[in-house]
């Protein structure tokens, strides 16, 4: 059975006037129907407004279904009893590093999920530790979280979901406020953890770069899911993306453009290294 | 500019006064605000500067950075030393102008003012500067704890309490950049009167509300998605136990507070 379940999700934000009616509906997700299994990592792409964040927010109980239903690791997210149950099964990275850390030293934020869960003292420790470990973040563990790069906060933070022991970590563009480095060490944090401790990653990004090391890709446009495949087999469909004002990877871009001047490239080109081999093997 | 600002937050270094319980330094900043209440000559005074210069040195919070944290208040102090200085009456006259007259009971009285002010602010401050706000909140929340009885959310309180200390650095360096956003665009701070200097800060001031009601929904957000769910069942990282050290510390301001309500009946 798969472990994410989404069935003809939709949501609605009501916008009201000043009297209190209900002024506009405004579909941000209509009808996602999809399904996420053990440890994969998936990547949400979709350009602003797509209804990508709304169904982030969906995976971790924080916002309900107004139509359809949502079943994370067996339990329904609008089933009131097993709300904690589900936040605990996937844990939730946002994008604002400074507005998600709440303790003032960093390994008290890490333990905040454990204390309100109702962690006894002595498995906190421990397991704070570990996700410290985890995340490569243990020199700074008793620093004020203040003081350290986007990235690392983004680390933090990771930890702090870690920590709850989740099977699903979910990223709501938790790249978009930081610099290349600091997306990169988030990147391979997030890489490691799928690959090596078995997480499935949700990860909600602009950034194609990001979406190539993903196992599959969905595409989001106005609130439907409009694409689904491996990347090769997004990004080798360069003119779909444009008309959903998505960009495809640089080097993919390139080998489109060479193409159509007709030089003979595969369009699934997706890294450098492999854009190299093929224009070795030209002759 | 505004970086300065060190009242309220934490001074992070190995120190006795750091490891102590915090419930002990909350006990012990009430005690010595009342303290300074309850002295009433220059004996009382000395005593109570004299014990904090000592709490000062062992917790090894330097000096600089504690006399940075008074010059938010300078400006209350002085008003409050004018209005001390003017409006006492008694004793014997030592200068008439005009409508004002300066009393030996005024200059006594703004003096003393001046010193259980400088000493009340440094004395609470101490607190902050030694205690992460997170084990001051577990503190307030343990010892208050019998409030939760008449319905008081102590624990409600006291975590709002630890999350506005939490973003003061944060708010501060916003203000920061939002005032050198202003400056770059011609915006003047620091020329004209004071209601030409309030207006000034008007467009800071409207753009640092938004922003801070749009962190505090994404804080909640956060806080909701690691299943925060009020105070109930909620365990501790570091919960609070009393150490010997911290039950001798209970006993020395014990000793303090007698002592100063002792000075009150010095014959002066």
């Amino acid at each position: 059975m798969s472990f994410i379940k989404l069935l003809k999700l939709v949501h609605n934000y009501t916008t009201y006037n000043e009297d209190g009616e209900p002024e506009e509906v405004n579909r941000a997700v209509d009808g996602v129907d999809a399904e996420i299994k053990k440890g994969e990592f998936v990547a949400v792409l979709g350009h602003n407004g797509s209804g990508k964040s709304t169904l982030a927010k969906h995976l971790n109980g924080l916002l309900f279904p107004d139509e359809g239903t949502v079943w994370i690791g067996g339990y329904d997210t609008k089933d009131e009893e097993h709300l904690l149950d589900v936040r605990q099964t996937t844990g939730m990275v946002f994008q604002n590093p400074d507005n998600q850390i709440i303790g003032s030293v960093v390994e008290e934020d890490v333990a905040f999920g454990l204390e309100n869960i109702g962690v006894e003292t002595q498995k906190i420790w421990k397991r704070v530790a570990e996700s410290l470990e985890a995340v490569g973040m243990t020199a700074y563990r008793e620093q004020s979280p203040n003081r350290l790069s986007g990235g690392q906060k983004q680390r933090v933070a990771i930890a702090g979901v870690m920590a709850m022991r989740p099977q699903c970590i979910v990223l709501d563009e938790s790249t978009a406020m930081l610099d290349p480095v600091g997306r990169r060490e988030v990147i391979d944090t997030i890489s490691r953890l799928n690959k090596d401790e078995g997480i499935t990653i949700i990860l909600i990004t602009h950034y194609m770069e990001e979406a190539v090391r993903a196992d599959r890709v969905m595409v989001m446009h106005e609130g439907h899911l409009v694409m689904e495949g491996t990347p090769r087999e997004i990004f080798s469909q360069v003119e779909i993306l444009k008309s959903y004002h998505l960009d495809v990877p640089q080097v993919t871009e390139l080998a489109y453009e060479l193409q159509k001047e007709g030089i003979m490239l595969p369009s699934d080109i997706l890294t450098v290294d492999e854009m190299v081999d093929q224009i070795c093997q030209l002759s | 500019m505004l970086r300065k600002i060190t009242i309220g937050q934490y001074y992070s270094v190995d120190s006795f006064i750091h490891r102590l319980d915090p419930r002990v330094k909350l006990f012990a900043t009430m005690m010595y605000v009342v303290s300074l209440f309850m002295a009433n000559n220059w004996v009382g005074y000395l005593l109570g500067a004299i014990a904090l210069a000592v709490y000062i040195k062992a917790s090894k919070v330097p000096m600089n950075f504690i006399m940075r944290g008074l010059k938010p208040i300078i400006f209350l102090l002085c008003f409050s030393v004018l209005f001390n200085l003017f409006l006492t009456t008694g004793g014997t006259v030592l200068v008439k102008f005009w409508i004002i007259t300066i009393t030996t009971a005024g200059v006594k009285q703004a003096f003393f003012m001046a010193v259980r002010l400088i000493l009340l602010i440094i004395g609470s401050s101490i607190m902050t500067y030694t205690t992460t706000p997170n084990q001051l909140t577990d503190a307030m929340e343990k010892s208050l704890g019998f409030l939760k009885k008449v319905k008081v959310p102590v624990h409600e309180l006291a975590m709002m309490m630890s999350i506005a200390l939490r973003f003061i650095p944060i708010l501060v360096e916003e203000t920061d950049k939002m005032m050198k956003a202003q400056l770059a665009r011609g915006a003047n701070f620091e020329e004209g009167n004071l209601i030409q200097r309030a207006k000034a800060m008007v467009p800071i001031l409207v753009p640092l509300f938004i922003s801070a009601f749009r962190r505090a929904t994404d804080l909640a957000l956060a806080m909701e998605a690691r299943c925060y769910h009020g105070g109930e069942g909620r365990t501790r990282m570091k919960p609070l136990q009393y150490q010997g050290a911290d039950r001798v510390m209970y006993l020395v301001f014990a000793v303090y507070f007698a002592a100063i309500i002792a000075t009150r009946f010095l014959p002066l």
